[in-house]
C-alpha cells in the first residue's frame, strides 16, 4: 500500500487536480448526507434518541470492565469461545492461530463481511503474508480488496470509484467483458464469483456493530447479507469485536439500529441486522474482544468519548474536506472526522496532520447520532500535539512570534501600519508565489489607516 | 442608555474597518454608549486553533486588562466572540456577538428609516456564529428553522434574500486552514461561492469579516462583480 508518507494537505491537493472527479465525489457524497438529512428530520424524536444513545453509551463507557465481563461470562454460558486481544497484533495471531487449528494442513479458505476493526488491525495483510486467503465479500469490499487498496469510506468503502473503474477492475480479476460499465452486469459478476467463495468456504469472519452485555449475543448489519450468507455455510464464525461496542441491555439496542442506518445511509434499517446468540449444531463461534489502545482513549479525559462511535460514517458524508480530500488522503483505516480524533491516539507522531484536516466547522459533532464532540476534540488534539512538539518548527515560530506582537498594544499597531504601507507599496512582496493565500486568491486592499487611527482622529478616547 | 465597550477583530482593524464604523454607528443609532479601548488587539483565536492555546496567554491577558471593567462586549464576528467565550479563562462581563446583541439584549424589533436600493443578497452565516454561537438553526439538526441575521435583514426594505443550495456549507476558511491546506480551502470557497452565483446576488453578506475576506479573495480573482458586506454594513442608517 503506502510506501511514502503523504500527508493529508498533500494528498488533497493532489486529489483536487481532477476538478470534475472531486466535484463528483463530492456531491455524491452529499447526495448520502441529503437522504440521512431526509430520514432524520422525518423523525420528531431524533434529538432525543441522539441524547439517548449518547447516554447509554457514555454509561457503558464508565463501567467498560463490568459490562465487558458480563458479556463474556453470557457469551460463554451461551457456548461462544471468548479471546482476549491487547493489541493488534495478538487480534491477528489469535485469529490465525484458530484457522489452523480448524482447517490442519489444508488451505484454509475464508470469508470475511466487512469490518473496519480488521481494517484497522491489517488483518488482511497479516493473513496474506501466512498463505491465508480471505476473501472480502462486502461489494465495494471486494472491489477495494481486488484493487489492492484500502477503502476509502467506513460505510462506503469504493466510493471513490466510478463505474468505469470498477469495469476496469473486474475485467482484470474476474475476467467481465471490456468496457461493459452496466452495473446490473458487473453486480451480477461479482455475485457469481463471491458465491463461489461463500460456498467452499470452511471460516467466515465478521465484525461486530453491537455486543449486548445482558444476553451475551452480538449483532452484526450489513445490507448485502454477507454476513449471514459466510456465516451459515461455514464451519466457523470468528468475530472480531473492539471493547467499545458492548452496550448493556438488549432494549438498548433499538435505539442504535433506529439511528444507525438513518445516519449512515438514510434507511430506516440496515436490510440485515443479523442476531448472533448461540452456535448452531457442528458451529463454533469465536468472539475476540479488541483492545488497541481504546483503553488509553477511554484514559484520556478530553477524547474518550470518540470510543462512543458506531462507525455510521455521517461525518464522513457531512464533512466539507472530507468530501473534496478522499478518504485515502486520511492514510488511516478509518478516515474523516472521526478518523482524525482515532488516530492519532493509535500514533500520534504518524497522524500529527489529522486534527489539522478541519476548518473546525462543527457539521460533524451536530450530524453525530451519538453527539461525540468531534471538531472540539480536533481543537484538543492540536493542543496536545504541539505539545508534545509535533508542530512544524516554522509554525511553531510563527505562533510565538504571533502571540508576542499580539500581546503588545504598540507593537501590534506599528506592525499594522508597516504591514499595510507594504501592501500599498510593494506589493510584490504579498503577491507572488510564496504566499499560499495569493495562489488561489486576491489580497484584501489595504485601506489607508485602521480603525484605530480613524478612532483616534475622529473621536476622542476614554 | 446602555454601556458597551466595542471589540473590533485585528483584521477587521487593520483590513476592514468601514466594518468596525458601521458597527460603532449601528449600536450608537440604536441607544447604546459605546467605548472603544485603546490597547485592544486580537482575540487569540489563530494561535489557538493552530494548537498554541498556551502562546495565547498574552492575548488572553490583554483581552482582559482592555474589557475586564464591562459588563457588555460586543464584536462584529461570530468566531472571535466564541474564541473568547470558550477559551479565555479571564473572561469577565458577557461577550456577545453583533447580531445576537440586537436581537437578544436589545430586543431590536424595527429598524425604521433603514432602506436599500433593490438589492438581492445571499446570507453567508459562519460555522462559528450558526453552529458555535447557534445564531441560527442548522441543517444538521431537526429542529425548527430562525436566523438572527436574517430577522435583522427583514428589518430593511428592499432586500431580497436569497438562500445557497447547501445552507450552512463551510466555506474553507477555516483560520491557518487557508494556507495550510490552500488548494482545498480555495476549492471550498470556490463551491460556496458557486452557490451564491446560481443566485445572482449582489452581495453576499455575513457576520464574519474572515470568511467574507477568503471569499472575496476568490471573488477579485474570478473578476466577479460581486461584493461582501458585513451585517454591520446594511443595518446601519448611512444617513445619519
Amino acid at each position: 500500500m503506502s510506501q511514502r508518507f503523504v500527508s493529508h494537505a498533500q494528498a488533497a491537493s493532489q486529489f483536487l487536480t481532477d476538478e470534475a472527479r472531486t466535484d463528483w465525489h463530492d456531491e455524491t457524497l452529499w447526495f448520502v448526507r441529503q437522504k440521512r438529512d431526509k430520514a432524520a428530520h422525518a423523525l420528531p424524536e431524533w434529538e432525543a434518541l441522539r441524547e439517548l444513545a449518547s447516554g447509554i453509551k457514555d454509561h457503558a463507557l464508565s463501567e467498560l470492565s463490568t459490562y465487558l465481563t458480563q458479556f463474556e461470562q453470557n457469551a460463554l454460558a451461551n457456548g461462544i469461545q471468548v479471546h482476549w486481544a491487547a493489541t493488534a497484533a495478538e487480534h491477528n495471531q489469535i485469529v490465525l492461530h484458530i484457522i489452523r487449528q480448524q482447517t490442519g494442513p489444508a488451505p484454509p479458505r475464508v470469508v470475511k463481511s466487512k469490518s473496519m476493526l480488521t481494517e484497522e488491525c491489517h488483518l488482511n495483510e497479516f493473513l496474506t503474508k501466512q498463505g491465508v486467503e480471505v476473501v472480502d465479500t462486502d461489494l465495494g469490499e471486494r472491489i477495494v480488496q481486488l484493487r489492492q487498496e484500502p477503502p476509502s469510506h467506513i460505510v462506503l468503502p469504493a466510493i471513490h470509484l466510478k463505474k468505469a473503474d470498477v469495469s476496469a477492475t473486474f475485467q482484470q480479476h474476474l475476467g467481465t467483458e471490456a468496457g461493459n460499465e452496466d452495473p446490473q452486469y458487473l453486480t451480477e459478476a461479482a455475485r457469481h464469483h463471491l458465491r463461489e467463495k461463500f460456498v467452499s468456504a470452511s471460516i467466515a469472519i465478521t465484525g461486530v456493530n453491537f455486543a449486548i452485555a445482558e444476553t451475551g449475543g452480538f449483532v452484526v448489519c450489513t445490507n448485502e447479507g454477507n454476513a449471514d450468507l459466510g456465516v451459515h455455510l461455514a464451519d466457523v464464525h470468528i468475530a472480531c469485536l473492539g471493547i467499545e461496542k458492548v452496550i448493556p441491555r438488549q432494549e438498548h439496542l433499538g435505539v442504535f439500529l433506529r439511528l444507525l442506518a438513518r445516519s449512515a445511509t438514510g434507511q430506516p434499517i440496515t436490510t440485515y441486522s443479523s442476531h448472533f446468540v448461540r452456535p448452531r449444531a457442528g458451529q463454533v463461534i469465536h468472539v475476540i474482544l479488541v483492545d488497541n489502545g481504546r483503553s488509553t482513549q477511554l484514559g484520556r479525559p478530553e477524547f474518550r468519548n470518540s470510543l462512543k462511535c458506531i462507525r455510521c460514517g455521517a461525518c464522513f458524508n457531512t464533512c466539507p474536506v472530507y468530501r473534496r480530500s478522499g478518504g485515502h488522503s486520511y492514510h488511516n483505516a478509518v478516515a474523516g472526522p472521526i478518523g482524525s480524533i482515532l488516530a492519532p491516539n493509535l500514533d500520534m507522531r504518524r497522524n500529527a496532520d489529522l486534527p489539522f484536516a478541519s476548518t473546525l466547522c462543527g457539521s460533524c459533532t451536530n450530524v453525530c447520532p451519538v453527539k461525540i464532540n468531534i471538531h472540539e476534540q480536533l481543537w484538543h488534539w492540536r493542543q496536545t500535539l504541539t505539545a508534545e512538539g509535533l508542530a512544524p518548527p516554522a509554525k511553531t515560530v510563527a505562533m510565538k512570534g504571533m502571540a508576542w506582537v499580539l500581546g503588545h498594544p504598540t507593537v501590534y499597531r506599528l506592525s499594522g501600519r508597516i504591514g499595510r504601507w507594504v501592501m500599498q507599496h510593494v506589493p510584490v512582496l504579498v503577491n507572488n508565489r510564496l504566499n499560499p493565500w495569493y495562489k488561489g486568491r486576491d489580497m484584501p486592499s489595504p485601506p489607508a489607516q485602521s480603525f484605530g487611527e480613524w478612532y483616534d482622529k475622529n473621536r476622542s478616547r476614554v | 442608555m446602555m454601556r458597551v465597550a466595542l471589540f473590533v477583530p485585528c483584521y477587521v482593524d487593520q483590513f476592514y474597518p468601514a466594518v468596525a464604523i458601521a458597527t460603532l454607528g449601528l449600536l450608537e443609532q440604536l441607544g447604546c454608549q459605546v467605548v472603544v479601548p485603546r490597547n485592544q488587539t486580537c482575540c487569540g483565536q489563530p494561535m489557538a486553533n493552530s494548537g498554541f492555546a498556551r502562546a495565547a496567554a498574552s492575548c488572553d491577558q490583554n483581552f482582559r486588562q482592555n474589557f475586564g471593567e464591562f459588563d457588555h462586549i460586543v464584536c462584529p464576528s461570530g468566531s472571535c466572540v466564541l474564541h473568547v467565550r470558550e477559551h479565555n479563562p479571564l473572561l469577565t462581563g458577557q461577550i456577545w456577538e453583533l447580531c445576537e446583541f440586537l436581537t437578544d439584549v436589545l430586543q431590536v424589533r424595527a429598524l425604521p428609516h433603514r432602506s436599500a436600493r433593490p438589492l438581492r443578497i445571499g446570507i453567508h452565516q459562519s460555522c462559528h456564529g450558526q453552529r458555535g454561537l447557534r445564531l441560527s438553526s442548522m441543517s444538521e439538526r431537526n429542529e425548527p428553522y430562525f436566523s438572527k441575521m436574517e430577522t435583522l435583514l427583514r428589518l430593511v426594505d428592499g432586500i431580497n434574500i436569497t438562500t445557497p443550495a447547501r445552507p450552512d456549507e463551510c466555506c474553507g476558511f477555516g483560520g491557518t486552514f487557508c494556507v495550510t491546506q490552500e488548494a482545498l480551502s480555495v476549492k471550498m470557497g470556490k463551491d460556496r461561492l458557486a452557490q451564491h452565483q446560481a443566485n445572482q446576488v449582489d452581495y453576499i453578506v455575513g457576520g464574519d469579516m474572515s470568511c467574507l475576506m477568503h471569499l472575496e479573495g476568490i471573488l477579485r480573482r474570478q473578476q466577479s462583480p460581486i461584493q461582501v458586506r458585513h451585517v454591520a454594513q446594511l443595518l446601519v442608517d448611512h444617513a445619519l
